[in-house]
């Protein structure tokens, strides 16, 4: 007869052969490596929490510590491969196999290390795939998670950084997984818990507390005009056209440009109330002037960022808040709100080829997607409506009828140059050589062309939902990409004919002058200046400070 | 609401070394000397493959300052980060020695107003930057010995650093905002040779904190504090053209006392808060992070004056 | 570095009596451009000295979607580039125009 609780046998073993390193739930951080010998077999799946910001940096040190010779061929399944250990992990011989979403400063050290066989690589998704099939077919069997501070019975809080840590431990917790917790303190109460103890096992007093990186920052000092003269021209041709309430920002420059245009530019177009009221978005610091003129109801966060923790406990009709105050991020919840919820994504990025694909691979990289794909993306389950989302499915229908449905805004921000005069406009993206070279079945795409509605450089913008067929595309692509080759290769007769239709759109289209981009009309044109903004409560790291 | 501080524009630190001086000076008085048409550049830079300006990245004319006659200076500090070189060396010390020749004449000017913005000598051209330094130093004693104020306005990008921060030491009245700096060994500098458990140049509040207008100004190192904006600038130029020191035995015996008891009292102290606690500031890790009204009723709360100079 | 002239015909010569003007900075990703009226008739030229190599044909690009757009005859523009974009560089044209066009 078939053994129908072989996984809880299983777990009830290893939580006896780790109970020695243990004083009820709290192991001592010498201990640490040891519990993880006890706890961890070879050929697991394994989540190493690795968010977007917060990161189980000690637990990783330590798994890199064990013998190989007894761990090894471990499945590696979680977000972010971000830190140098969980590369070792892989370089030693413990880990095998991976499934991931973002590795951002490991992106080279991935590529080498798949170049040289020493990752099998499982697939990358973007961040809500992955935690979908968390709960499908690569349910963790140990999660190894982080948190501000616990108590002996494994309450845990995580701070402002909640991120994806409740979605591994619900995967894992009940799934007969095992769930360890490193925390920075372990305190007699949490200020409020946001994983009960119930689903953690253990819990680690970490010997320094986790890192983390201000991600989200953008110093309005180094926001250039070229990034000004873009925000105006999607103020205008694009939020006063569509009014988009419900909205997700990428975290680049012309973006913060926009969040610093809205209390000027935006007020003077008369949008504040009208656009922009909603949001699934990190705390940008940029965003603290609109937020202080109303222009903002309420922000849902992927996750936190450094400095932004008092601000936003003063602001709790804006940020979700615990009863503690603080507050409470939540990565597969935003993602959620970003794809179903919202009218529009606007982002930037960093090549654009002929169809309007557009991909960040750079060559020998591999930095995975993240959470874009599905922010820049069309989501054909929606079928609510909203006024933005019905006049962008009309337009790309040409037509206004009971079964037209209404698309997402998705628009790319680019200017047509990017670093070292490499321009952002291709025949092919850097990306399908990569394919080539790593015999990739799909070449890494940020967003597909057809998901794409609005490209925005300096020379205009290009709507793509007024295209009627791939020449349109092309040309209308061709025709806001300026001087690079792309540009010049343009058709001049059918670029003018297409902004004719109102496909393309020239900044005096628009009625906005070149001359007038100016940081004058930033709300903020420093750090210093939104920390005045915040009323003393935004406390930038001191790496953005210049006082 | 926009806070006031904010729309107070146009920045200092923000505008070009033609604009400041467009904002010192009253209304279309500027007459540039070596203007850019005369195209008297740099002769070394083309070695290096770098392009040069027309102006050498110093602007040096007359003009008038509340309609009295003044000398002007102004380092741009984006270009080549606003280094003293043989070309733009030369131009600043040339107009300080014929602000000498022309005192007591109906040429002489009410002062000079040297906008500093620079990172010290140009690499490229070391050797006759550091001749340049020294070269107005002695020039720019020559002008204060003939009973012409020279007044130093810091609050660029490139702050005053190297022959700079000497420069500005040398002048008769310093005007500093938040975020201007001065110094003579730059952050990177001392982390290069010294490490960065010594001086860490990437923790920019330490940077601040060391060299910033703030711990200048409670210190000594500059005499008046404004805020970032231009007209804040003008308007402490003005004032302080007439508030300079004579340049006398008595004021250099007085500025060496004022030196080194300021040595004696904090030379052991590891950071300015330590300087700022010991000197019975209330709350000194508050200093930098207050805004500019509150720092600057401190000052005048505490009446913080450094006389000599 | 590059340097190279670019003579052009403009449709007419640039209104106002200004003799010269200089604008923009020549910092990284950014130029200075020195504004002379010392050509004869509607003729233009453009010496350009950049430090960025292999970029003349979208300096000609630039420069003759310039002309096309306000006509700046009799005008020398003198040109010291650190990089600058085509859409910097054609911002700079026009305020140097403007000023030009302006001043007394």
């Amino acid at each position: 007869m078939r053994d129908w609780t072989r996984q809880k046998t299983e777990r009830a073993t290893r939580m006896d052969a780790a109970a020695p390193f243990a004083d009820g739930k709290v192991v001592a951080a010498d201990n640490a490596t040891d519990m993880l010998r006890r706890v961890i077999k070879s050929g697991d799946r394994v989540c190493l929490e690795g968010d977007n910001q917060k990161q189980a940096d000690f637990l990783a040190s330590c798994l890199a510590q064990v013998d190989p010779a007894d761990i090894h061929d471990l499945h590696i399944v979680q977000s972010g491969l971000v830190l140098p250990e969980h590369l070792d992990l892989f370089r030693l011989g413990i880990a095998k196999k991976l499934d991931f979403s973002y590795s951002g400063p490991q992106s080279g050290a991935i590529a080498r290390a798949l170049d040289q066989g020493k990752i099998e690589l499982g697939a990358i998704h973007t961040y809500i795939e992955l935690f979908a099939r968390y709960y499908v077919d690569l349910t963790p069997n140990v999660a190894l998670i982080a948190g501000v501070c616990a108590d002996r019975d494994g309450n845990l809080y995580t701070g402002p950084n909640t991120e994806d840590t409740p979605t591994i431990v619900e995967a894992t917790a009940y799934k007969s997984g095992v769930v360890i917790a490193q925390v920075n303190r372990i305190v007699d109460k949490v200020p409020r818990v946001d994983i009960p103890g119930d689903q953690i096992d253990f819990v680690v007093e970490a010997p320094r507390p986790f890192y983390v990186e201000p991600l989200f920052t953008r110093d309005p000092g180094a926001v250039t005009d070229s990034q000004i003269l873009m925000a105006m021209i999607a103020l205008k041709g694009i939020y006063a056209e569509y009014k988009p309430k419900r909205l997700n920002h990428g975290i680049g420059f012309a973006t913060a440009a926009i969040e610093l245009l809205l209390p000027t530019y935006g007020e003077k177009l008369g949008l504040r109330g009208e656009v922009a009221t909603h949001w699934a978005l990190n705390p940008h610091p940029t965003l603290i002037p609109a937020i202080e003129s109303g222009w903002v109801e309420q922000i849902h966060c992927f996750g936190s960022e450094v400095g932004m923790d008092r601000y936003m406990s003063a602001r709790p009709d804006v940020y979700f808040t615990g009863k503690d105050g603080t507050l409470r991020s939540n990565r597969l919840m935003c993602q959620n709100a970003g794809l179903y919820a919202c009218d529009m994504f606007i982002g930037s990025t960093l090549q654009i080829d002929l169809a309007g694909n557009s991909s960040t691979v750079t060559p020998d990289r591999i930095a995975g997607f993240g959470g874009a794909p599905n922010m820049g993306s069309d989501a054909h389950g929606r079928r609510h409506v909203s006024d933005a989302w019905l006049k962008a499915g009309r337009e790309a229908a040409g037509d206004s009828g009971p079964l037209v449905r209404g698309r997402k805004l998705v628009v790319q921000m680019v200017e047509t140059f990017g670093e070292g005069m490499k321009p952002a406009f291709v025949e092919e993206l850097d990306s399908l050589a990569l394919a080539r070279k790593l015999n990739m079945e799909l070449a890494p795409v940020m967003i597909f062309g057809d998901d794409v509605t609005h490209i925005v450089t300096e020379e205009g913008i290009a709507n793509l939902l007024l295209c009627r067929n791939a020449d349109d595309v092309e040309q209308a692509i061709r025709g806001v990409a300026g001087y690079t080759p792309v540009g010049l290769a343009r058709d001049k007769a059918k670029v003018e004919a297409l902004r004719q239709r109102g496909v393309i759109r020239r900044p005096e289209d628009l009625g906005v002058d070149p001359m007038e981009a100016s940081r004058n009309l930033l709300a903020a044109r420093s750090i210093r200046d939104l920390v005045t903004w915040s009323d003393g409560l935004y406390s930038p790291p001191s790496k953005f400070r210049n006082w | 609401m926009i806070p006031e501080e904010i729309v107070r524009s146009p920045s200092w630190y923000e505008s070009s070394a033609r604009n400041r001086i467009a904002g010192v000076l009253d209304a279309d008085t500027f007459h540039e000397i070596l203007g850019p048409a005369e195209r008297v550049m740099s002769p070394h830079l083309e070695l290096f493959d770098l392009p040069p300006a027309f102006d050498d990245g110093v602007i040096v004319g007359r003009g008038q300052l509340d309609g009295k006659p003044v000398a002007i200076i102004a380092q741009e500090g984006q270009f080549m980060g606003g280094t003293f070189a043989e070309v733009s060396g030369a131009k600043i010390v040339g107009l300080l020695r014929a602000v000498t020749a022309a005192a007591g004449t109906p040429d002489g000017v009410s002062a000079v107003l040297l906008l500093l913005d620079t990172g010290g000598v140009r690499l490229q051209e070391a050797n006759a930057g550091e001749l340049a330094v020294s070269e107005t130093v002695r020039a720019l004693l020559g002008v204060r010995a003939a009973g012409i104020p020279v007044v130093a306005l810091v609050g660029g990008r490139a702050g005053a650093f190297g022959g700079g921060g000497i420069v500005t030491a040398c002048c008769s009245h310093v005007v500093i905002s938040e975020q201007g700096r001065i110094s003579v060994t730059g952050p990177e500098v001392i982390e290069t040779n010294k490490g960065a458990e010594e001086f860490d140049s990437r923790d920019r509040a330490l940077v601040w904190r060391v060299t910033g207008g703030r711990s200048r100004v409670l210190l000594g190192g500059a005499d008046s504090y404004v805020k970032g904006d231009v007209a804040s600038f003008r308007a402490a130029a003005a004032r302080s053209r007439n508030a300079a020191p004579p340049f006398t035995l008595e004021t250099m015996a007085a500025e060496q006392e004022r030196l080194e008891k300021r040595l004696s009292s904090y030379g052991d102290c590891r950071d300015t808060p330590e300087i700022w606690a010991r000197a019975g500031l209330a709350d000194p890790a508050s200093v930098p992070d207050i805004d500019d009204d509150a720092f600057l009723a401190l000052l005048s709360e505490r009446e913080i004056k450094h006389d000599a100079r | 570095m590059e340097t190279f002239t670019i003579r052009a015909q403009a449709r007419a010569s640039l209104p106002g009596t200004g003799r010269q003007a200089i604008v923009g900075v020549v910092a990284s990703g950014n130029l200075e451009v020195l504004l002379e009226r010392s050509e004869t008739g509607d003729a233009v030229v453009v010496d350009v000295t950049t430090s960025a190599r292999g970029f003349r044909a979208v300096w000609e690009a630039v420069v003759a979607d310039f002309i096309a757009r306000s006509s700046p005859g009799g005008v020398r523009f003198s040109i010291h580039d650190n990089g600058a974009r085509p859409d910097t560089v054609t911002l700079r044209l026009l305020q140097g125009v403007k000023l030009l066009e302006t001043q007394p």
